[in-house]
């Protein structure tokens, strides 16, 4: 029993650090690739946004994959830490010169912010169950859209000034400057985020997420996902658990919104509706329920997709449609499914083969990590 | 059916399994393997791309090559598609003269966001891209703006009308009026020619365009004498009731409505509002142009209409004939409207000034930006195009050139 | 007067928000899977009726029958391609194959028929009017908003007595309840499930060109808001529930005309949605939705 429970720890553990050592190589590879000139410029344009949806992925694996629950609204979270981030930036501009120094500061404003909604929004409605909790989160992000639609947010030397509704109500001193202008969105961004920030960012989120998830509470929300009533039976709080996962997504998500904010000299509010909140949704399920692993790479292969299909000109949309029902229906059809898994029985063998030739060196080293 | 089915997992495994193996070779870098997958996707787009260029170079010609940006798909296509084009005749037209410059052109789309917009830039730039053109829509266009800025590429954009595109950047020119300059121009138009002194104005508060217009016009209106009884909005085109919006500027006794959208809602108000009997006379901006070429409108609803747009598709002169035949070529018979002039013009702006500063093989693009920016800004330099003669820019990158109004009458405009 | 205007738009607003809730509510009943391609279906039938009645000349009923025909086809065929091999797999990766199903039926359809919208020709019209006018003319009631009440509401007339009277409806709720149960009773799951689609596919054609009667514009894009909307209208309602999908809809789009006639503009969609949160904290499973079994 006890070696059993130690056993399902460490697997645990090595599976976590294989993540950090996968995003770790990842940024290796492509920094070096960058030193070389070896990469084109429209990935390099992506590496910011990939780091951003990875967080984004990894963060609403949390709730839909871990804790069970749909949210068809967390581009929602993303928007608010984006543009209080963005207003945080730009207000702290004087008095901090220092880029990094005021990015970290807006990631922090950005996830309190949206860890706050997450807050207000997750009591009242955690109680409600599948579709009519997603039919909750998506109204909730449609509402974050409207109003940051009609919001004015300008800065001048007595402080920041906030207006709703109309643009002539924002009264700004002389030399005051509009940072957010309705519909227009964000304006004149300084650009702060950077590819490392980004790496960095996804680091910070694979700690957190997987050390909650391996933790005692990591437990709990597990347990609640796959049996409510018998956990409940046993004294866990539903209230407690679900909200600590759905917090935490919405603050992680708030921080993905600054580093994306924060790469852009404009941003509208319109970029997180619906369609962005499902786009994430789809690197979830895409990736595997609960699969932190699979997140990260869904989110970096599909952002990356339907710019690698540029060549399709025209076909472009509907080729990338093509691909994700196609690849629905591989991964999850069960003589599909079947099929893959002896194929990849097969690779395994032939990389077990290989690697007794090879000898005993690389287990070794695989126990010592 | 099964075996189809089997046949299409195995296709799709087959891409699958290339993405692992990419993935084992690789050590797991998961942003490596997708640029290997770019890369390979790009194959045959390179190769034709490659061809072309030594194509130009071997007529000893000067090539320039325009990279285009604007949505090509999603809501805003239309627009998108209409600004590609345009650009697109004038391409033709100009490769077709014996001229010292060649330009090659290639238009990316940007779904109407400003991270794939910077997407479709970035590959742009793979492509050794000389000038950028666009994007056509403000928010995106704001995106890029800051891009073409720090990295010195000279950027003209057909129809992102908004200030904040242009403001503090040297390097971006705008072809279209800007949103102020449209409330404004409506407003003083109104009152001069005595249409009404009760206004009711109708906007889209979740578009830029339609903001910033009203803004400046509800501004300029009091200065005019002109009294703004009703106000209401919508936002996009996600609701397709207008009834509240059309029975309020009704009940107000609004003499005048005034909508500064564009045509598609506001063809819907038109028609809504003959649906309730209310009959006032309708006046739009540029985004009105277009209103009279979808397909299936009832032409009499827009009769008496008017807008202010500086290009007219029932001019009778060469160029808008030549212009428009070419045009339906490329769009499978799609009509028109001033995003397809705008886009045309910018073309045509773009050579005038490679022209005049003597733009050569030679040049990085940051050559080419600094020499076209003071090209533009001379005093000397104008260009007549189809929406305006004689236009210049001024250091800000802002265009002037006359405003038209024109009024619709059985079914074609009128100049008024 | 303004304000039976404002009920008037409301309620013929909400019915074709009710007949789309509809079609949402009888495949999510049956199969539980969120479509979300629903709303593409309900343009792909409003552009069989626009082509069929304005560059073929048809006469509208034909266009009518000729989209609700084709629709239908078109929901059997996404249903047997798409969501068929996915039976067993868990819900999400079918919500996620609907949301692929939804890209490419608006990507084909913008290269298929353009990106330039198609205004929708006004056919419900009696001699040369297209309503009636009442109180001398300060009331008026367009034919179409009254063919859309009563077209919605004869359908929920006719899904009720279908599914309460008909072997075939009893077949339905069968399946609903459990499909093993189903099976073991002789009832074929699958032909079940693809008449459902079938079903719903129809009157996705029939909210699509009534829609496009009312608001006229005819894009690619058209189906989607109005899909989202009316699936928070069947969620609002109870979802799975007939009557539900009914009075969620016909509520959903009173409130709207509603509140941006008396409260705000600017924040009615704001305002809608906080309106549909209050009242799914008061009552988690909607307005008429079935108690959640709690199974131990």
């Amino acid at each position: 029993m006890k070696t059993e429970k130690k056993r399902r720890l460490r697997r645990n553990t090595r599976r976590s650090l294989i993540n950090y050592a996968i995003v770790i190589a990842a940024y290796a590879i492509v920094q070096a690739l960058n030193a070389g000139g070896n990469i084109k410029s429209s990935l390099q344009g992506q590496l910011v946004p990939i780091c951003a949806y990875i967080v984004m992925a990894v963060s609403l694996n949390l709730v839909v994959g871990v804790s069970g629950e749909l949210s068809l609204g967390h581009a929602g979270f993303m928007s608010i830490g984006a543009f209080t981030g963005i207003v945080a930036a730009t207000a702290l501009q004087a008095a901090i010169p220092a880029g990094w120094v005021r990015l970290m500061l807006a990631m922090v404003a950005g996830a309190l912010f949206a860890g706050l909604f997450g807050l207000l929004v997750g009591v009242p409605v955690l109680r409600l169950r599948g579709d009519y909790l997603a039919i909750v989160t998506l109204a909730f992000g449609e509402i974050v859209k409207n109003i940051m639609n009609i919001l004015y947010v300008g800065i001048d030397e007595k402080g920041v000034h906030i207006a709703a509704l109309e643009g002539s109500r924002l009264v700004l001193s002389e030399g005051g400057v509009p940072i957010i202008k309705g519909p227009m969105g964000a304006v004149g961004i300084a650009k702060l985020s950077t590819f490392t920030a980004g790496f960095l960012l996804v680091l910070v989120t694979l700690f957190v997420v997987q050390n909650l998830v391996d933790s005692r509470a990591g437990r709990a929300i597990l347990a609640l996902r796959d049996n409510r009533i018998a956990a409940e039976s046993v004294g866990l709080s539903v209230t407690k658990y679900k909200l600590m996962a759905f917090v935490t997504s919405a603050a992680l998500a708030g921080a993905a919104g600054v580093l994306y904010g924060l790469n852009y000299t404009g941003l509208a509010a319109k970029k997180f509706d619906f369609n962005t909140s499902i786009l994430v949704l789809v690197f979830v399920v895409l990736g595997g329920m609960g699969n932190i692993r699979g997140s990260i790479i869904a989110a970096a292969l599909l952002t990356i997709l339907p710019e690698a299909l540029r060549e399709f000109a025209d076909f472009r949309m509907l080729a990338y449609a093509i691909v994700l029902i196609i690849v629905m229906l591989a991964t999850n059809n069960p003589t599909m499914q079947q099929f893959f898994a002896a194929v990849m029985e097969k690779v395994r063998g032939t990389f077990r083969e290989l690697f007794q030739k090879s000898g005993e060196t690389v287990k070794g080293g695989g126990d010592h990590e | 059916m099964k075996k189809f089915l089997a046949l299409l997992m195995a296709a799709a495994m087959v891409l699958a399994m290339a993405a692992c193996g990419n993935n084992a070779n690789n050590g797991g870098s998961n942003a490596n393997n997708g640029g290997s997958n770019a890369n390979s996707g790009g194959n045959t787009g390179g190769q034709s791309d490659a061809g072309n260029t030594n194509g130009g170079d071997s007529t000893g010609a000067v090539t320039l090559k325009i990279g285009g940006i604007g949505p090509l798909t999603g809501d805003a296509a239309i627009y998108g598609n209409a600004t590609y084009w345009g650009a697109q005749v004038a391409v033709d037209e100009i490769n077709a003269m014996q001229s010292d410059i060649k330009i090659e052109y290639k238009f990316e789309d940007d779904e109407h966001d400003g991270e794939k917009a910077i997407n479709a830039y970035r590959s742009l730039q793979d492509w050794d891209v000389d000038v950028i053109y666009g994007c056509t829509t403000s928010a995106p266009c704001l995106a890029v703006a800051g891009e073409t800025f720090a990295d010195r590429y000279f950027q003209l954009t057909p129809s992102a009308s908004s200030t904040d595109v242009t403001a503090g950047r040297d390097n971006v020119f705008q072809i279209c009026f800007t949103d102020p300059n449209q409330g404004v121009t409506a407003a003083k138009y109104i009152a001069e020619n005595k249409m009404a002194t009760k206004i009711a104005v109708i906007y889209n508060n979740a578009d830029a365009y339609s903001t910033g217009i009203y803004e400046a016009f509800a501004a300029e209106a009091p200065n005019q004498g002109l009294e703004v009884v009703s106000v209401s909005t919508f936002a996009d085109d996600k609701n397709p009731d207008f009834s509240v919006q059309v029975r309020d500027a009704q009940s107000a006794g609004a003499e005048l409505v005034f909508l500064p959208i564009y045509y598609t809602p506001a063809s819907n108000i038109l028609k809504q509002a003959k649906d309730i009997g209310y009959a006032p006379k309708f006046f739009g901006a540029d985004g009105m142009d277009g209103i009279l070429t979808m397909e299936g409108f009832d032409l009499s609803l827009a009769e008496g209409l008017m807008l202010m747009t500086p290009f007219n598709a029932y001019a009778t002169d060469e160029r808008t004939v030549t212009f428009i035949d070419s045009y339906k070529k490329l769009s499978n018979g799609v009509e028109p409207n001033q995003f397809a002039a705008d886009g045309y013009d910018c073309v045509y702006a773009i050579y005038e000034a490679a022209k005049k500063a003597g733009i050569n093989d030679g040049m990085s693009h940051e050559d080419i930006c600094t020499a076209l920016i003071s090209a533009f800004t001379d005093s000397g330099f104008s260009v007549d195009g189809l929406t305006g003669s004689g236009m210049t820019w001024n250091t800000s990158g802002e265009v002037s050139k006359e405003p038209v109004a024109v009024v619709i009458e059985n079914g074609i405009y009128v100049n008024m | 007067m303004s304000f039976l205007s404002n009920v008037i738009s409301g309620i013929s607003l909400g019915s074709i928000y009710a007949i789309i809730a509809l079609g949402y509510t009888m495949v999510y009943g049956i199969a539980k899977m969120l479509n979300f391609a629903h709303g593409d279906v309900i343009m792909v039938g409003a552009y069989v009726c626009f082509f069929a009645v304005s560059a073929y000349n048809l006469p509208p009923v034909i266009g009518v029958l000729l989209a609700v025909a084709l629709c239908t086809a078109l929901g059997m065929l996404i249903e047997r391609m798409a969501y068929k091999p996915l039976r067993q797999a868990p819900s999400l990766a079918v919500l996620i194959t609907a949301i692929g199903v939804s890209y490419f039926l608006q990507n084909a359809a913008l290269l298929w028929w353009g990106s330039d919208p198609k205004k929708f020709p006004a056919f419900i019209v009696v001699g040369e009017q297209n309503g009636v006018s009442l109180f001398g003319g300060q009331l008026r009631i367009t034919y179409v908003a009254i063919v859309t009440v009563v077209a919605c509401v004869a359908i929920m007339a006719g899904l009720i007595a279908f599914t309460g009277k008909t072997k075939m409806g009893k077949a339905m709720r069968a399946c609903s309840e459990d499909k093993g149960a189903a099976q073991l009773m002789g009832i074929n799951v699958n032909a079940t499930i693809s008449m459902t689609f079938a079903i719903g596919s129809a009157l996705a054609a029939i909210a699509g060109v009534l829609m496009c009667s009312a608001y006229d514009t005819l894009l690619p894009t058209t189906g989607s808001m109005p899909g989202i909307k009316a699936f928070t209208a069947a969620v609002f309602g109870g979802i799975g529930s007939i009557p539900g999908a009914f009075l969620g809809g016909l509520l959903l789009g009173v409130i709207q005309i509603f509140t941006q006639a008396y409260l705000s503009q600017e924040l009615a969609d704001a305002i809608v949605f906080a309106v549909l949160i209050v009242v799914l904290l008061v009552k988690p499973t909607g307005l008429l939705g079935k108690q959640i079994q709690e199974k131990v």
